[in-house]
């Protein structure tokens, strides 16, 4: 199943096991499984793609892959504990098994944003989706004009991934900036919600490639504040949620308006669904 | 600082752009610029609102002390103002300003301006708009703050 250039093979409704060969703590709700196949099966995607992750006896949930995609023998996924099957998740230990069924969907469009000024803009677990984003960015540095970071967490205890977000920013190629809700004084960066950010980034509204990822009402005030500075529909580009179960575009159950999110999306080009966005049935 | 470097300072702070170089000018004549060291307070909450400040470089926060606790609400960077409760009665500070960097800023005397509104409608209209947009923005980073979108 698992194949080269994020292609979904023949058998996609079987899971492949899965050994957890390492188990990192990123935030009191968020961990990080580094998982290896078995066989040693090598593992490609595409930036923006996930998998669904069956956690034996109790269910399957979509989570993003949110490792580089220039590594092959190991499978990185950063879920946050929210319900059922994201708890069990949490309770696995190194040497635990799971399901892994993918890698599923579309991808961020790393191509269609060269040239460009790139501004990646997450919210929370969002980060998590664009990681592989970032890796690539950071790869292929020359590709790209401008590359701006924008991360808003709810506090600064909830910042994801905090040695990656300070290897970046101590890079002179690549701008980050980081903002949380709320804070004490023993925070010393920006506190205030994350389209305060927007205003003062530096990109060129008329060439900027905007991603965007986090939750839907995040994504909704951002969106709005890109369009504000001029950055249109069409070269903005969100990762949409849904409940999932067949992943392949078969059951229904991940369907928004005309698109099924498991197979149209999770990444859409806002201009496809903005008629159906921020509007409340669907 | 002459009014007219003031004018220029003003000009090239975001907050103030599409403001007519006349409106600026009026502006400058009360102002004066200031700088805090870090750690220093620009504004304290109960006190009389008789200034405000535009940020030209470094960062302050606003702060509120509830149960025992500062909280920081918000960061306020380069190129915006610090301050509103100046505009409308009774003409007190609702939380305290702290430069969280030192800070370089330009300082108004808030009497002045609200004379100057007083006695020329137009300019009045202009700062008006303007301070609108920060208390129709710090009221939507408020809300979206209270949506608690990342739980
Ligand atoms: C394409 C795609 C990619 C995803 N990528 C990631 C990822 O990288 N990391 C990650 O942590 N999650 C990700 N999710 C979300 C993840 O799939 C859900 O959190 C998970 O399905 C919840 O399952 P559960 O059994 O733990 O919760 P349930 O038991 O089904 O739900 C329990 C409670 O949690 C609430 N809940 C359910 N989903 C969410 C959610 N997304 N956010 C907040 N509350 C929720 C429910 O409303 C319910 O109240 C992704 C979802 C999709 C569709
Ligand atoms: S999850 Fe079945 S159609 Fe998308």
């Amino acid at each position: 199943m698992f194949m080269t250039n994020g292609q979904v093979a023949a058998r996609p409704m079987t899971p492949v096991v899965g050994r957890i060969r390492r188990r990192r703590r990123e935030t009191q709700d968020t961990f990080t499984l580094e998982i290896e196949l078995e066989k040693k099966r090598r593992f490609s995607f595409a930036p923006g793609q996930f998998n669904m992750l069956y956690v034996f006896g109790v269910g399957e949930v979509p989570i993003s892959i949110s490792g580089d995609p220039a590594e092959s023998d190991v499978v990185r996924h950063t879920t946050r504990e929210v319900g059922v099957v994201t708890g069990a998740m949490r309770g696995l230990k190194e040497g635990d098994y799971l399901g892994i069924r993918g890698p599923f969907g579309s991808a961020w469009p790393v191509e269609e944003a060269e040239g460009r000024d790139v501004v990646v803009i997450a919210g929370g677990i969002g980060l998590a989706p664009l990681r592989p984003v970032l890796y690539h960015l950071m790869d292929h540095r020359e590709r790209y004009n401008r590359v701006t970071i924008l991360y808003g967490a709810r506090t600064p205890e909830d910042i994801l991934y905090k040695q990656e977000l300070g290897r970046w920013s101590a890079r002179l190629d690549v701008e980050v900036f980081a903002t949380v809700d709320r804070a004490t004084r023993t925070w010393h960066g920006n506190v205030g919600v994350i389209t305060t950010l927007i205003p003062r980034a530096p990109f060129d509204p008329k060439n900027a490639l905007a991603m965007v990822c986090g939750p839907e009402i995040m994504m909704h005030f951002c969106v709005r504040e890109l369009h504000r500075r001029g950055v249109t529909s069409d070269r903005i580009f969100v990762s949409m949620e849904r409940n999932m179960q067949c992943a392949i575009g078969l059951c229904g159950h991940c369907q928004y308006g005309p698109h099924f999110v498991c197979k149209d999306g999770p990444v859409f080009r806002f201009d496809q669904i903005e008629e159906f966005f921020s509007v409340r049935e669907f | 600082m002459t009014v007219q470097s003031i004018t220029q300072s003003l000009a090239e702070l975001r907050f103030f752009k599409d403001m007519p170089r006349e409106h600026l000018e009026m502006l400058a004549g009360c102002a004066s610029p200031v700088a805090f060291k870090k750690g220093e307070f620009l504004l304290l909450v109960g006190h009389e609102a008789t200034h405000f400040v535009a940020i030209r470089e470094g960062m302050v926060a606003l702060e509120m002390e509830a149960a025992n606790k500062i909280t920081t609400l918000q960061t306020i960077g380069e190129g915006s103002i610090v301050g509103w409760s100046w505009l409308v009665p009774p003409y007190t500070w609702h939380y305290d300003a702290r430069a969280a960097t030192p800070v370089s800023a330009i300082q108004f005397d808030a009497r002045c301006v609200r004379d100057l509104c007083e006695s020329n409608p137009a300019f009045g209209y202009d700062v008006l708009k303007h301070f609108s947009h920060v208390i129709v923005e710090r009221l939507m980073n408020t809300r979206i703050q209270l949506a608690d979108m990342y739980h």
